[in-house]
């Protein structure tokens, strides 16, 4: 499975060069290979005998990070989605794309997310997971700002790039509370010890990290706010990853975390609130855009709450009635995209005030929207899959698990009826997407193109979606055995109903439900207008967008202050930062663990000469302070070298004396030599507050290396490794000078490695004096 | 005796930092040479000082100063005479191009 999952990766690469050939096929004709091939790969576990597989390949063992790729029902579920819509959607886009786009950028985007998606439905180690998560946000953001010259593109891109990455790290982190209480970095071996993770203390913060990555993912409210604006994308990606993939990802977590957690009555609250408040507040808001993706992108974002709500009531009929709807949606709502792209591509515009009466002239496209329409709102006919999972849907509202917190008794109150009032919003944006495009009167000044039928292939891919609504919705047990059957039990746990049946009598409240959807919903397309004011009222201005320019905006602003205050591009003054918290930091640690120590035993005696030599020394170093002249400055400095070199020789360091002195000298004569060129010292009056800051800090820092010395001698925390040289220098070196043979010998590349530097010093000293003085040339 | 070498180290590295912190090139270079000074001495007082011959082997044996330092501060003077002849060539150049060699002149474009 390794292969199948980084093949889109690998052969990614090979697109560029693909797509720089002279040649007349589209790019996406090759590329239409891979997902197909994926797809037949998964396709042959599809039957009622399926057994969870796992493979797995080392990758960083030693910190438990393994491509560890377990296939069950539910990840079989998704990666057929995956490869199947895959397939689809570059089919479309080789009619949807004209080769005169960079089609190899967008082939490339396509593959990697297409990798990314796999890796994260298989894996079943929680890193590999995450660091495919991260890259299918990052694929995600290239795609929306794949016409990166829109500005809404590029604000749409990094509008979901900082929401569901801010989501991902959040998720990163409850994944390694998970893996420190379990110390396991497997899925399946934490589903397992779920108990211990249910009754650790931190198990509350693990939970809503990881909601919030699964949150911010699947666009539930508040965060749903970038999938809008992530319609900037070209429309066969909106399709692909903004309705049927990615942000499945978060619904796909939760699930594969419900077994853990599905005990916790706090998970069925919070996620149920989430899903259900999202349904509502989706399908409200969709009636109310004029952007035909948008209409679509609101509805995915209530659809997404509905799937998220039932995965939080955890109910086995909740479950599958879950799962079934993720296989019911990919289809309806990914043939609806590719009908809007079509609608885009020949009539030039997706703004439906313009729209209307398209049924003559593209009846093709008509049929199918008919279709995908009806399904997504659940009009009860016995070949449209959305009706079965909808129905399924109220069912599960009516039988809502019993807990004892007072929320809990709440939602069970209210989830039925909010549940029908975003149903019936949902059937109000469904008739009105399909009657505003392709119902009512032509309006055929108000566009831009003359609008005809979409080429042949074109319709191909989103017949095949719609063919998929009604086969499901006309067999659907034959897909429940086949896999969704699985796929429920592997996040219920256990065995769950294995009938679907259209038929529940009259008497069945989740029937009534529907037909009250259904007059309701009909009652308020016709009065459309009459009661469309209402969205002045409610969001009215407010609106999550706001807060989240707001916050961008201060961000950006607050960085610049910061960087402005920081980065002056003043050297002296980062050196000043620097060395005064190297000073702090050192300091405070040697104070806070007492490592400061003084011992007056064990010292050599000190003499006349000694002292005279370092007297002179600190009266030269203080006086390269003071010097107004470049020569004193240079003397004087070198008279700290000579004074040193006199040091070494009282030492007993005779090679550190000869090289010092032969080293002072040539640095006296380069000093002279330079010093004719450069500009006269200055006699400086800097700023009294200047002056303090540059005395403290270097005040302080000589004092803490005074003291860290003192402190050094004075404690004896090691023995010394120097005695190993000295007895050895004979008999491994052949040398009796030791300092030469640690140098040449012991530590012979050291100084091989010195002399390369110096050698580079040299060269570069060459060159900056020979390279042509380029003033003229500017 | 290594107190006071300690000391002395000390006063070279904030002899060197001030001068550092100085807006003129060769100040700062002059900095540099102190700061290696400073820390040359300081490796020296690690190693005890005057506690036997120089580190020769010799027929009588005996006890020997600690090599390690010298070894250490032996590579540390080169390659800081290395620094230090690049710097001032780096020096001597930047002045002749951009007409000045004060730090707070030269931060580059406001925009970077």
């Amino acid at each position: 499975m390794l292969y199948v999952v980084l093949i889109p990766l690998l052969l990614a690469c090979l697109i560029p060069f693909i797509s720089k050939m002279k040649h007349n096929i589209h790019t996406g004709i090759p590329v239409l290979l891979i997902p197909s091939a994926i797809f037949i790969y998964f396709i042959r576990f599809v039957g009622t005998n399926f057994e969870p597989m796992r493979q797995s390949y080392n990758w960083i063992p030693s910190l438990g990070i393994n491509f560890d790729f377990y296939l069950d029902g539910l990840s079989l579920l998704f990666a057929l989605l995956i490869s199947g819509i895959g397939a689809l959607v570059v089919l479309y886009s080789i009619y949807y794309l004209d080769s005169q786009e960079r089609l190899g950028h967008f082939y490339v985007y396509l593959l990697m997310f297409m990798s990314a998606m796999l890796g994260i439905v298989l894996s079943d180690n929680i890193f590999v997971l995450y660091t495919f998560w991260e890259l299918t946000s990052i694929s995600s953001f290239l795609l929306i700002g794949y016409w990166h010259f829109n500005e809404k593109s590029r604000y749409g891109a990094l509008k979901s790039l900082l929401i569901t990455v801010l989501g991902g790290l959040s998720m990163f982190g409850g994944f390694i509370l998970l893996s420190v209480m379990t110390g396991t970095s497997s899925i399946q071996i934490m589903i397992q010890n779920a108990e211990v993770i249910m009754n650790s203390p931190y198990m509350p913060l693990a939970l809503g990290f990881i909601l919030l990555g699964a949150f911010t993912k699947s666009a539930q409210f508040p965060f749903h706010i970038w999938l809008p604006d992530a319609m900037e994308a070209p429309t066969p990606v909106s399709a692909y990853l903004h309705s049927a993939t990615m942000v499945k990802a978060g619904l796909f977590l939760v699930a594969r975390f419900s077994p853990i957690f599905a005990g916790f009555e706090w998970f069925f609250i919070i996620v149920s609130i989430a899903g259900i408040v999202t349904l509502c507040w989706g399908s409200y808001m969709a009636v109310h855009q004029t952007d035909l993706k948008a209409i679509l992108a609101f509805s995915t974002i209530s659809q997404l709450g509905m799937i998220m709500a039932m995965l939080g009531f955890g109910t086995k009929l909740a479950i599958f009635a879950a799962v079934f709807h993720i296989l019911c949606h990919a289809t309806f709502k990914g043939s609806l995209f590719m009908v809007a792209g079509i609608v885009d591509h020949e009539a030039g515009t997706r703004d439906i005030r313009n729209l209307g009466g398209l049924m003559t002239l593209m009846p093709m496209s008509a049929a199918l929207a008919l279709f995908g329409t009806f399904s997504m709102a659940g009009i009860p006919l016995p070949f449209l899959n959305g009706f079965y999972s909808k129905e399924l849907f109220f069912k599960s509202t009516l039988k809502l698990p019993e807990g004892t917190h007072v929320i809990t008794t709440f939602l069970v109150e209210v989830i039925p009826y909010l549940a029908v009032f975003g149903s019936i919003f949902t059937f109000v944006y469904s008739l009105y997407f399909l009657f505003g495009t392709f119902g009512g009167q032509k309006q055929l000044d108000k566009l831009p193109k003359r609008p005809h039928e979409a080429p042949v292939g074109m319709l191909i891919a989103p017949l095949v979606l719609v063919l998929g609504v009604i086969i499901i919705g006309l067999f659907p047990n034959a897909f429940n055995g086949a896999f969704i059957a699985h796929a429920a039990e592997s996040v219920a746990g256990t065995e769950v109903i294995k009938e679907i049946t259209f038929w529940h009598g009259f008497g069945s409240t989740a029937f009534q439900m529907s037909l009250v959807v259904v007059a309701a919903g009909i009652l308020l397309v016709s009065t459309r207008r009459k009661w469309s004011m209402i969205y002045s009222f409610v969001p009215g201005r407010a609106s999550a967008n706001h807060i989240y320019d707001a916050a961008i905006a201060q961000l950006d602003n607050g960085s610049r202050h910061i960087n402005t205050f920081i980065m002056t591009g003043s050297l002296r003054r980062y050196m000043a930062i620097i060395l005064g918290t190297v000073f702090l930091i050192t300091f405070g640690f040697m104070l806070a663990t007492g490592g400061f120590t003084i011992d007056f035993s064990n010292l050599a005696d000190v003499t006349i000469t000694e002292i005279a030599v370092v007297l002179v020394i600190i009266a030269a170093a203080v006086g390269t302070i003071f010097t107004k002249h470049n020569l004193g400055a240079i003397l004087v400095a070198g008279v700290v070298g000579y004074g040193v070199s006199l040091l070494f020789v009282i030492y007993r360091a005779p090679d550190l004396a000869l090289t010092q002195l032969v080293v002072e000298t040539i640095s006296v004569a380069l000093f002279l030599l330079c010093f004719y060129h450069l500009p006269k010292l200055r006699n400086e009056k800097p700023q009294v507050r200047t002056r303090w800051i540059n005395g403290t800090v270097s005040i302080g820092f000589g004092a803490l290396m005074t003291l860290i010395g003192i402190s050094a001698h004075s404690s004896d925390w090691f023995s010394s490794i120097s005695d190993y040289f000295l007895e050895t220098s004979h008999s491994l070196g052949g040398g009796d000078n030791v300092v030469n043979v640690i140098l040449v010998d012991m530590r012979g590349l050291d100084t091989l490695f010195e002399i390369t530097v110096l050698g580079i010093a040299a060269l570069a000293i060459y060159s900056l004096i020979k390279l042509k003085n380029n003033r003229g040339a500017k | 005796m290594e107190f006071i070498i300690s000391i002395l180290a000390g006063v070279l590295f904030s002899t060197a930092i001030y001068n550092l912190l100085q807006k003129q090139l060769l100040r700062v270079i002059i900095g540099t040479v102190l700061l290696s000074h400073g820390a040359h001495l300081f490796i020296l007082t690690m190693g005890k000082l005057k506690r036997g011959a120089p580190p020769i082997l010799t027929e009588e044996g005996g006890p020997y100063t600690d090599p390690l330092p010298q070894a250490l501060i032996l590579t540390s003077i080169v390659i800081s005479f290395g620094i230090t002849s690049l710097l001032l060539v780096l020096a001597y150049r930047t002045a002749n191009e951009n007409d000045t060699d004060n730090m707070e002149q030269l931060r580059g474009n406001e925009n970077e």
